[in-house]
């Protein structure tokens, strides 16, 4: 290996943005907005509920970023993460030239191209060979380079046959596949990817994240990715930073930043506290807590691969009730249910109750998974909450099980099956 | 390896930069995109459009040809000695040029307003790319004007002596495509933050072409009015166009000075505002 060097540095990078001044387009607001003034009254247009997050109320100005330093190497794989509002869009919008930063600097070596938004610039009555060489130009490519891998490009994207139609006649999926051709293709030293994975078919996904880390191991360059997907982030980076409320919160590699992250999450994520409003003691009952717990019983945010964990939940019984059922029903982050648990009918009396889900047998591969129960009484339902918890089973395992084959890409259920072969002739 | 020299970097993006700077290395980086652009402005306009490129010439003429009817026929205005067909296309393809270019210009931000917040590219780009695909409609307009003008000496026996002053043509055009731009952009940094002056802009435009000798010769104007004429920066551009290709009106040299002097007081001040306002636009649409 050649010793890496810095291709990006980012030093004491910051931000502001002001609230009080936030422009509302029209002379009118702003006429309005001074005769407000001049009477000693409020800013009639300024932004309301915006996350103030410092000096809450005592200032007009927020600090979207603050204080950021860090290095990226040639090379790496640096993953963006935090939770919304944290700045990374911002730190990507800094990164991409989109607006300047406050005080700070980033330095660059090498042409970087920012991939925000497939099919930037695409213009719909343009066909597919017109917006590959303009979609290129606005990235930064010359005609030249564009014209040295534009059978690649085509090829990437699957359009051959439509090559020479406007891209409005295209299927949203043809018309995604190629804007993400054509910026994957880009001649750039540097790429500033946000959220473009979640585009398009499962397959051609892959395909993408198959791309970007060849695009990185084999050529050589540097990509920065912010994305939501921890999945992802994980597969494809090698390198993490973890924003919070605009500040840097630590660096380093991606495992390690990711459970940062994770256990930055916990204390929401596996003790959830319900809020039941105003009426509930009027309702014959309700669930009060949520909690994630391991078979020590602590809490556990993030649950590695394997291991056992349990549903726990507190619930308030008011009136007697004769036929009550409890229930607790898991589902993917994409809703599909795995299961629903009920308790058998029976009688209960006011008070507090405890209820825990527990099991044994079956095991769920990485990801996240909703929790959502409900409490019943001749089997009509008082009081559902869906997705009020959610379990998050992490990729990194401590269980040393050989029953456990693989954790990723074999499906929801990880226990193990058996193939057994036999030779019948 | 040893080398402890201060390490080069390609881009530095810093909070600061100069207040008037025209970036000619990154649009000169970036011409192909502008090329591109140009394409596109040309190509996309009159897709599934049967005459396509004809309404590129159409237009002109069918305006000349109401013009005619309505100012020359039926209210009689006067044209000086040239036929009132020359005398409003020679004004009406200047004046579609500047009002065409000035109107698109102007909507640099908001109509890019998504591109923008998305990709970096020099932003003059876009502005750029109108005023060259409009000079190229306008080439194809001055052949359908020489073209009439030919048919006007040709077969009518019109009697025009063609002078040297059609060297000062480049010069003309430059005027023209430099004001339009400088209004363009000034105008288009304005409305990210006053909307307003989208709708003032629209009909604006209209009404000044009433205060271009587009209509009436300044010569013919009532010396009490003609004061509304001259302080319009493109009046002395359509006079000497008329000069130079049917040798009347006025080749006023203070008044193309004036021109040139406020072309370029507006491109500069047009520059330095649209600078401004693209460092930081994206956080105020």
């Amino acid at each position: 290996m050649f010793p890496s060097q810095p291709v990006i540095k980012v030093e004491h990078l910051s931000k502001l943005y002001r609230l009080g001044q936030v422009s509302t387009g029209s002379i009118s607001h702003d006429l309005n907005r001074w005769w407000a003034h001049v009477r000693g009254k409020q800013d009639p247009y300024l932004t309301i509920g915006e996350p103030n997050r410092v000096g809450k109320g005592s200032s007009d100005y927020v600090w979207a970023l603050k204080d950021i330093d860090f290095e990226v190497q040639q090379g790496d794989i640096l993953g963006i993460i935090g939770k919304n509002g944290a700045g990374k869009s911002t730190l990507l919008k800094l990164l991409s030239r989109t607006t300047s930063p406050t005080q700070g600097s980033i330095k660059v070596k090498g042409r970087i191209a920012s991939l925000l938004e497939v099919g930037t610039g695409f213009h719909p009555e343009l066909t597919g060979r017109e917006n590959i060489y303009l979609n290129g130009a606005i990235l930064g490519m010359t005609q030249t380079e564009i014209k040295r891998k534009f059978d690649q490009i085509v090829d990437f994207a699957g359009v051959e046959r439509y090559i020479d139609t406007p891209v409005k006649r295209y299927s949203s999926g043809m018309y995604v596949r190629l804007a993400f051709a054509v910026a994957a293709h880009l001649e750039s030293e540097i790429l500033v990817i946000d959220e473009v994975l979640a585009v398009g078919d499962l397959e051609f996904q892959k395909k993408c994240m198959g791309k970007m880390g060849d695009v990185a191991n084999k050529e050589g360059k540097t990509i920065l990715f912010v994305s939501h997907n921890m999945q992802a982030i994980q597969k494809m980076c090698n390198k993490g930073l973890l924003l919070k409320n605009g500040l840097l919160s630590s660096q380093g590699s991606m495992e390690k930043i990711i459970q940062q992250y994770l256990s930055d999450a916990s204390p929401n994520q596996a003790n959830v506290k319900i809020e039941n409003g105003q009426s509930k003691e009027m309702m014959p009952g309700y669930a009060t807590d949520v909690q994630i717990i391991d078979e020590h019983q602590q809490l556990i945010p993030e649950i590695p691969v394997g291991k056992l964990w349990s549903v726990k939940v507190r619930y308030q019984i008011n009136t007697s009730l004769e036929s009550f059922v409890f229930a607790i029903g898991i589902s993917t982050e994409l809703d599909v249910a795995i299961r629903t648990v009920f308790t058998e009918p029976h009688k209960i009396g006011p008070g507090q109750y405890e209820a825990v889900l527990s099991y044994t047998d079956i095991m769920l591969s990485s990801g996240k998974y909703n929790i959502a129960i409900g409490l019943s009484n001749y089997e009509k339902t008082f009081a559902y909450y869906p997705d009020v918890a959610c379990v998050w089973i992490s990729d990194i395992s401590d269980v040393r099980d050989e029953k456990i084959v693989k954790t990723k890409a074999t499906g929801l259920i990880i226990n193990p099956l058996n193939i057994y072969v036999t030779k019948i002739s | 390896m040893n080398t402890k020299k201060e390490e080069q970097w390609d881009l530095i993006i810093k909070p600061r930069t100069p207040l008037f700077n025209l970036e000619l290395q990154e649009i000169w980086k970036y011409r192909d995109l502008l090329l591109l652009m140009v394409k596109r402005d040309l190509t996309t306009v009159y897709k599934q459009t049967i005459l396509g490129p004809l309404w590129f010439v159409l237009q002109p003429i069918l305006t000349t040809l109401i013009f005619t009817l309505i100012f020359g026929e039926i209210a009689g205005l006067p044209t000086g000695e040239i036929p009132a067909v020359l005398f409003y296309l020679s004004g009406l393809i200047i004046w579609n040029y500047f009002s065409e270019t000035l109107l698109s210009t102007s909507k640099t931000f908001t109509e890019n307003a998504a591109i923008f917040s998305k990709v970096y590219f020099p932003r003059l780009i876009m502005p750029l790319a109108k005023v060259i695909s409009g000079l190229l409609k306008f080439f194809i307009q001055l052949a359908l004007f020489l073209i009439v003008l030919a048919y006007f000496i040709f077969l009518k026996g019109l009697d025009i002596s063609l002078n040297g002053s059609f060297l000062i043509l480049p010069f003309l055009l430059l005027l023209m495509a430099g004001l339009a731009l400088g209004a363009g952009i000034l105008l288009s940094a304005l409305t990210t933050k006053y909307r307003d002056l989208i709708f003032l802009i629209n009909f604006g435009v209209q009404l000044m072409m009433y205060a271009t000798p587009v209509i009436i010769p300044l010569s013919d104007v009532p010396p009490r009015y003609q004061w509304f004429m001259t302080i319009n920066p493109m009046t002395p551009v359509i006079e000497t166009f008329r000069y130079i290709f049917l040798g009347t009106g006025t080749m006023d040299v203070s008044g193309l000075l004036y021109s040139f002097a406020f072309t370029t007081i507006l491109l500069f001040v047009g520059i330095i505002v649209f600078n401004k306002v693209e460092k930081s636009f994206i956080d105020t649409v």
